[in-house]
């Protein structure tokens, strides 16, 4: 009897102590988990030492899951999907209307005001249904790129800043050369060149591809236009060989071996670009507008977001670390490494050290305003790749008008949206 | 006391199999009813109240155009790639097993037919993906040699990115049959060939004498296994063509990855992983009873 009281009291201790040492952990003892894809895009080791600073002031350890894109979105979904993501995320904006409806990811609005967080700095917030989501850290603008060589060989004086000039361009390129005028990737695994090689040209022109936030592609005066263009293009033989397979990363591949003349692509592309390629001599411009337009032209932006899982247990230091992330001094530091502009307004990144042609980028993004209509709406890549369906369909002439196109891209679009 | 030795005596051999029991629990069991669960709901995850709707899901996977497509696709590209893996690996199967040739010839050969075995899909994606290429090496062959006056764009093409695919899938799996077959043939005694020559048989008349029903069970084996094997193919589709261009090469597979992951349909995928499901366990109880008949 008397050893089994000892036995019992042995334990109400045991269970005491390990429930004051619990209730006494510090920082010290909670690791974060940070998936994203970036870390595999920054220079080596670049990454670690940011959030290195984060456990220096916090003592909160941060454990970084990169991989690439493709990989870390899988495995996002499926971490999503099984209640096991990783506590802090990396985050696409096309992502987070379906992470959020599936209550995936934590709402942020909630955790910044019990934090009291001052989001006034914050230059954009992804939000569903009135609150945010997602974050953007940095933003990268997709400018138009240009290789000079090209256009001196098929006689092209000036970089066109219209369609007619630009239709002009192409045509001296396809008659006095061997080369390809524009590309746009249409490979189904990656929709994302309805994204940013065609819907970018739209939205330069003022034009967009919703009203009130829902789905406006019939009756788009604009979005016609821009489809007529690029049929005038693929008619033509502007375009690269092989679009419907094509995807972004064999349309850079072509840029960077001077076989295409333009392309729309995300700044950060601009480094690897300039090291594979050191001799291509190219530029950044401004996207050619429709004739006679005259008004400010939106910027195609896509951004690495930043949100906190739903079944992270510690979600106030997740809060701290994305805080830290958006402070100006760090935001401003990982703008300059990624060749991007900051998510905090207040950050004043200093790019002297890079190259020049991000300087010219920068001004033309600052010329404009920054646009992705993509972002936050439901299954983004699955509106992406029905429009790139029916483009491809349009293209090949198995849908007689622009106008039975846009009115099946439409009914598809609507289904998501309701 | 007698009673407790025969229990312990009973139980033991399942004490030993506890550890592989509770793996394929956790690995197999578990997954395959939760995925027969999801596809009784009308959409799970994504809905966090999801309500029963019995085989709804079912009827409507099986009168989706879509799906009927994609299945279409993936008979063709499954029956193409196992009639030409089986060619190809018998060819190359008795190339290597021929006394015309010597050892080292043999030898170097076997590593280079071997080869495409070697790769990840990623890798097979990637290489072929780049030959392909309208800029490829293949098409600077067919320019330069006048095969086409234009550049043919294998995987862009609608009419044409089914069959680019199922060549790719042959290149990369008749190793298997290749290698398996190669050691069957190893295995049949050179009496019986010599028996058949006393007999006056040529060699056609041995090939289909002698070497096709020796190699019979080996030859249905791997008939059934490849099916199935060729049946879940995914990674290279979707890294080459990703179904495209339109649906051109979508198959089950890359219908039910974009249900699950860009639709956010996690029943409906369910529904059609579960239909896959049906087909390959069919195949998988013939595998086994002729595995059992050969015993």
């Amino acid at each position: 009897m008397k050893a089994r009281n000892l036995m019992k009291h042995g334990v109400l201790t045991a269970a005491l102590a390990a429930m004051a040492i619990g209730a006494c952990a510090s920082a010290d003892d909670v690791t974060l988990e940070f998936q994203q894809w970036w870390g595999v895009e920054l220079p080596d080791g670049a990454l670690q030492e940011i959030v290195d600073g984060f456990t220096e002031e916090t003592g909160v350890k941060i454990d970084l899951l990169s991989n690439p894109y493709a990989d870390t979105k899988t495995q996002i979904s499926a971490g999503a999907a099984t209640g096991t993501m990783a506590d802090v995320v990396g985050l696409d904006g096309a992502w987070v209307y379906d992470f959020a409806k599936q209550g995936a990811i934590a709402n942020l609005t909630e955790l910044m005001t019990a934090d009291g967080y001052d989001d006034s700095q914050l230059s954009d917030q992804i939000k569903w249904e009135g609150n945010t989501y997602m974050i953007p850290v940095v933003n990268f603008a997709y400018p138009l790129y240009v290789n000079l060589d090209i256009l001196e060989e098929a006689g092209v004086s000036e970089i066109p800043t219209t369609w007619t000039e630009f239709l002009e361009a192409c045509d001296a390129i396809a008659s006095n050369t061997d080369k390809a005028a524009y590309a746009i990737p249409l490979n189904t695994e990656a929709p994302n060149g309805i994204q940013n090689q065609f819907s970018t040209w739209l939205w330069a022109s003022g034009g967009s591809l919703m009203t009130d936030g829902k789905p406006a592609l019939t009756d788009n005066e604009s979005l016609v236009a821009v489809i007529d263009l690029f049929k005038q293009m693929k008619d033509n033989g502007y375009l690269s060989d092989g679009a419907e397979a094509m995807k972004e990363q064999d349309m850079v591949n072509e840029f960077e071996n001077g076989r295409l003349a333009f392309m729309v692509d995300g700044i950060s592309h601009l480094t690897t670009i300039k090291t594979e390629s050191p001799d291509l001599n190219f530029t950044y411009a401004p996207m050619p507008v429709q004739d006679g337009y005259e008004g400010e032209s939106g910027m195609d932006v896509a951004n690495w977001g930043i949100g906190i899982a739903e079944n992270c247990e510690h979600k106030e230091e997740a809060m701290k670390f994305v805080e830290y992330m958006m402070s100006p001094e760090v935001n401003a530091k990982l703008a300059e490494l990624a060749n991007a502009f900051p998510g905090n307004s207040t950050a004043e990144p200093d790019y002297s050290a890079n190259d020049e042609l991000f300087l010219t980028a920068y001004e033309i993004f600052q010329s404009g305003y920054a646009i992705n209509e993509f972002t936050g709406a439901p299954t983004a890549e699955d509106l992406m790749r029905s429009m790139n369906e029916q483009l491809i369909l349009y293209f090949d002439g198995d849908t007689e008008s622009v106008d039975d196109m846009l009115a099946a891209t439409q009914e598809a679009w609507e289904a998501a949206y309701n | 006391m007698k009673n407790k030795a025969v229990l312990k005596k009973k139980l033991t051999p399942y004490g030993y199999l506890l550890p592989t029991i509770i793996l394929m629990l956790i690995l197999l069991v578990i997954p395959i009813v939760m995925v027969i669960g999801y596809s009784l709901f009308d959409n799970v995850i994504a809905n966090k109240n999801p309500v029963f709707v019995g085989l709804e899901n079912y009827k409507t996977v099986l009168t989706d155009k879509e799906f009927w497509t994609a299945v279409s696709h993936t008979l063709f590209f499954v029956i193409v790639s196992i009639i030409v893996h089986m060619i190809i690996g018998m060819t190359f199967a008795l190339i290597l097993n021929t006394r015309y040739l010597g050892s080292k010839t043999k030898g170097i050969f076997r590593v280079i037919y071997a080869l495409p075995w070697m790769f990840t899909a990623s890798v097979i994606a990637i290489l072929w993906r780049m030959m392909l290429d309208p800029n490829g090496v293949l098409n600077y062959f067919i320019l330069l040699f006048h095969i086409s006056e234009e550049k043919i764009t294998f995987l862009a093409s609608r009419d044409i990115a089914l069959q680019s695919v199922t060549l790719i899938n042959i290149w990369s799996g008749y190793p298997f049959y290749m290698i398996s077959i190669l050691a069957g043939l190893q295995g049949i005694s050179p009496d019986l060939y010599e028996a058949c020559s006393l007999d006056g048989a040529n060699t056609i008349q041995s090939f289909f004498g002698i070497t096709i029903p020796q190699l019979k069970p080996i030859l249905i084996s791997l008939l059934m296994l490849d099916f199935v094997w060729t049946l879940q193919q995914f990674a290279l589709i979707w890294m080459t063509t990703g179904g495209g261009p339109v649906n051109a090469t979508e198959t089950i597979s890359t219908w039910i990855y974009k249900q699950g992951f860009t639709k956010y349909q996690y029943s409906m995928a369910s529904t059609g992983a579960v239909l896959l499901l049906i087909v390959c366990s069919i195949i998988g109880v013939f595998y086994v009873r002729h595995q059992r008949s050969e015993e």
